[in-house]
């Protein structure tokens, strides 16, 4: 399904980011616009930034540069590679989402049914959700994010801990967000994932953002020196 | 919202609104009592001694029963009970240390103080009576202790500012003797293992008990002491043995808020035949504690 | 061997007989324990999450002020909160010196820095594990600490009996405020310490045996219901 015509406003705007963790220089100069509609795969060697710039982009890091964009009242939510449930039912893990999220009590029920539902859940929504599998945990994630009905969802790794039937279901259900409009920004370390789902693909090397370009052109193109040793495999850790 | 949690919740509540409702009851009740006198009851500050002795028990109902007034007892060492009098916690004093009580009167905090009975210190020690102080004469009988050539033998002190501990150094101070100047660890041959526990009269007849050590009591504790071992009394009798107990009711005029009236209420009626009568009349194993001794 | 046969006979005939003054005696115990242990557990798991997030200067400090208060002698407690509600003390209009009212008291302040400094400990922990993703879902750091009071409820009741044991079982504190008054603030473990001390050491010792049967049967119902809770009858498995 292509993605609808796009307004070219940036959603969110990153102009010469820095992030500074400890000893490290974890990001440098990032500059990135956000569209609405992208599904934007960052890649890259384990320690390149991914996370990093995961976690700007959402609010979440200190830094130096500007980030603009994001009118008031727009909607964030992150999916992360191992989620944390609270020790409640599947059902209560949802209400106390939408209750952090600010949405009035009597639309919850409602709108955490309809996310069960989405994510295929509904018939474990009495059961304990930590002892549901990796797979639904993960889909019971993209459910609590869902549910708030974000502008924009940002995810990190979100299959890496997943056998591969459960990562397929979950990469439909990330098609199917983006087919409703949503836009998604995800860190990935499988470059067939990224080239499965993603509209546009950020490389980073060592903190910073090497390549950005459009899906087809990623993978089709020629690109230089590390980011092509990257696709074929020999670059998985930024140490050298 | 799951059922479950709403009920531990509600518990919840409910434990924390009755633990705080308690607390918020009990600080009311003693402001209202002072307003309408409905809760009448003193506090009377006394002695562990007194106390062991099982004497309440016999006494105070008694005093119940024809005044209508609770007597609440809180028993600790006569020092620390002039000191609840001091502090206006107490609202009437019943101790045996008349030099003590003397100087609380005299300091401004009681209001006059009564004679109400006497007992008698015993010495008592371990049956083979190894320093030999078998006899009616106390500080003969604690000199012998510190005398040389004497197989070791073991004291135990109160050491706490009761008026037992306070009879003792009384009569180690006739005798000229200082217990404490020979102390050494472990004691030397032929010098008195001075112990000093600073508890009360129960726990001192204990220590003496298990080490076989001589003791001064009161006669009322010793009495109903159980676990004697091989301890029996050796030095009775003695005028300077005797142990006067005094009533004090904490002068109002240092702290207003004690209950002077139900107080003296109760310093009378000790004083009263019938609280003599009353005193004479407890006996333990058919023997009297106590010896009523109020001044008409 | 004697003595302890004995007392073991004594305390049977005690409970047995129901003897009225020791129904009052426990029932006091229990009383002014668990109404301390409430009143504790409403100040120090605030108390315990508030730590766990804080981080303004000296928050350090005041840890380690709570760590030390957790070996606070009861005794000293005990003389302290005497010389509050003494009538020559600050607090003396209140009249409450020598009530249960004032046991209430010692025993919370007793207890107040276990539960505070245990339930910091894991709400600290459990923070580590999925305080970040709280954050992401909205809640502020004092949500996301009481939130995991609730994900981790059951060390709230583990931590809630340690206090009630530590409540039950002390002396000290009761001792001197209380005054250990016959038929008013005679308590299990003041009136072992009276029978001790008058020298009857089998009755001293049966009603250590009453204690401690009494403790007994409050943790095993306390158990009971706790398995009850963690594991309903009839939740159906849903077929899958």
């Amino acid at each position: 399904m292509s993605p609808p015509a796009l307004p070219r406003e940036p959603l969110l705007r990153l102009r010469d980011a820095s992030v500074r963790l400890g000893q490290v220089q974890a990001l440098r100069g990032a500059t990135l616009d956000v569209y609405r509609g992208d599904f934007i795969a960052l890649v890259g060697a384990n320690g390149s930034g991914k996370t990093t710039l995961l976690r700007l982009l959402h609010g979440q890091v200190a830094f130096t540069g500007t980030r603009e964009g994001l009118a008031a009242g727009a909607v964030q939510a992150m999916v992360y590679q191992r989620p944390f449930m609270l020790r409640l039912s599947v059902a209560n893990n949802l209400h106390i989402a939408l209750w952090l999220a600010g949405v009035p009590r009597t639309e919850r029920a409602a709108r955490a049914a309809a996310a069960l539902q989405r994510v295929g859940l509904a018939a474990l929504s009495d059961r304990p959700a930590r002892v549901l599998s990796g797979g639904e945990q993960q889909r019971l994630a993209l459910a609590r994010a869902w549910a708030v009905r974000p502008d924009v969802l940002f995810l990190d790794e979100p299959t890496a801990s997943l056998d591969p039937g459960a990562k397929r279901e979950v990469e439909a259900l990330l098609e199917g967000f983006r087919c409703d409009g949503m836009t998604l920004v995800m860190s990935t370390h499988n470059l067939g994932q990224a080239k499965r789902l993603a509209t546009r693909v950020v490389y980073l090397d060592r903190g910073t953002l090497a390549v950005d370009l459009p899906t087809a052109r990623f993978f089709a193109d020629h690109v230089d020196g590390r980011a092509e040793r990257f696709l074929k495999g020999e670059l998985t850790w930024s140490l050298e | 919202m799951n059922p479950w949690r709403r009920v531990l919740l509600v518990l919840a509540w409910v434990g924390a609104c009755a633990a705080a409702a308690n607390v918020q009851a009990q600080v009311q009740a003693p402001a209202q009592a002072q307003a309408q006198a409905r809760e009448r009851f003193i506090v009377m500050a006394s002695t562990t001694s007194t106390e062991q002795s099982g004497l309440f028990p016999h006494l105070l109902p008694a005093f119940t029963a024809a005044t209508g007034i609770e007597v609440r007892v809180v028993a600790v060492g006569t020092g620390q009970a002039l000191d609840l009098g001091r502090r206006g916690d107490a609202d009437v004093l019943f101790v045996h240390d008349r030099a003590a009580e003397d100087q609380f009167v005299a300091e401004g905090f009681g209001l006059a103080r009564r004679d109400v009975m006497f007992n008698d210190f015993v010495l008592v020690g371990p049956s083979a009576d190894p320093a030999g102080v078998q006899g009616r004469d106390i500080v003969a009988a604690m000199a012998k202790l510190v005398a040389a050539n004497v197989a070791n033998a073991t004291f135990v002190s109160r050491g706490d500012k009761s008026g037992t501990h306070a009879a003792e150094l009384r009569y180690w101070k006739i005798a000229g003797i200082d217990p404490s100047a020979g102390l050494s660890q472990p004691a030397k041959p032929g010098t008195l293992d001075y112990k000093a526990c600073g508890c009360g009269m129960g726990p001192a007849l204990n220590m003496a008990s298990a080490t076989n050590a001589y003791v001064l009591a009161d006669r009322g504790t010793w009495l109903s002491f159980r676990n004697r071992g091989e301890l029996r009394v050796l030095v009775e009798g003695d005028r300077r043995l005797f142990n006067p107990y005094g009533v004090i009711v904490v002068n109002p005029a240092r702290h207003p808020h004690t209950k002077t009236a139900l107080a003296q209420a109760f310093a009378d009626w000790v004083v009263s035949p019938a609280g003599q009568a009353r005193i004479a009349g407890y006996r333990v194993g058919g023997e009297p504690l106590f010896f009523p001794n109020a001044k008409p | 061997m004697n003595d302890v046969a004995q007392s073991l006979r004594t305390a049977l005939d005690l409970i047995g007989s129901a003897d009225t003054v020791l129904v009052r005696t426990v029932a006091l115990s229990l009383g002014v324990s668990a109404s301390a242990c409430a009143l504790a557990a409403a100040l120090g798991l605030l108390a315990g999450a508030w730590l766990a997030v804080a981080r303004f200067p000296g928050h350090r400090v005041l840890l380690l002020l709570l760590n030390t208060l957790l070996a606070l002698p009861s005794v000293v407690v005990g003389l302290t909160v005497y010389l509050l509600l003494s009538r020559s003390g600050p607090l003396g209009a209140m009249g409450i010196l020598f009530t249960p009212a004032a046991m209430v008291i010692a025993q919370t302040v007793l207890v107040l820095p276990v539960i505070a400094a245990l339930s910091r400990q894991f709400v600290a922990d459990s923070l580590r594990d999925g305080g970040d993703q709280l954050r992401s879902m909205g809640a502020g750091p004092l949500t996301s600490a009481l939130l995991m009071l609730l994900h981790d409820r059951w060390a709230v009741v583990t931590v809630l009996l340690t206090a009630f044991g530590r409540a039950i079982a002390e002396v000290g504190a009761v001792m001197i405020v209380g005054g250990n008054i016959a038929g008013v603030t005679r308590v299990m473990t003041t009136s072992i310490a009276l029978e001790t001390s008058k020298g009857d050491l089998p009755l001293a010792l049966a009603l250590g045996l009453v204690l401690l049967a009494v403790v007994a049967l409050l943790n095993t119902a306390m158990a009971l219901i706790a398995a009850r809770l963690r594991d309903p009858v009839g939740v159906p498995v849903p077929a899958r």
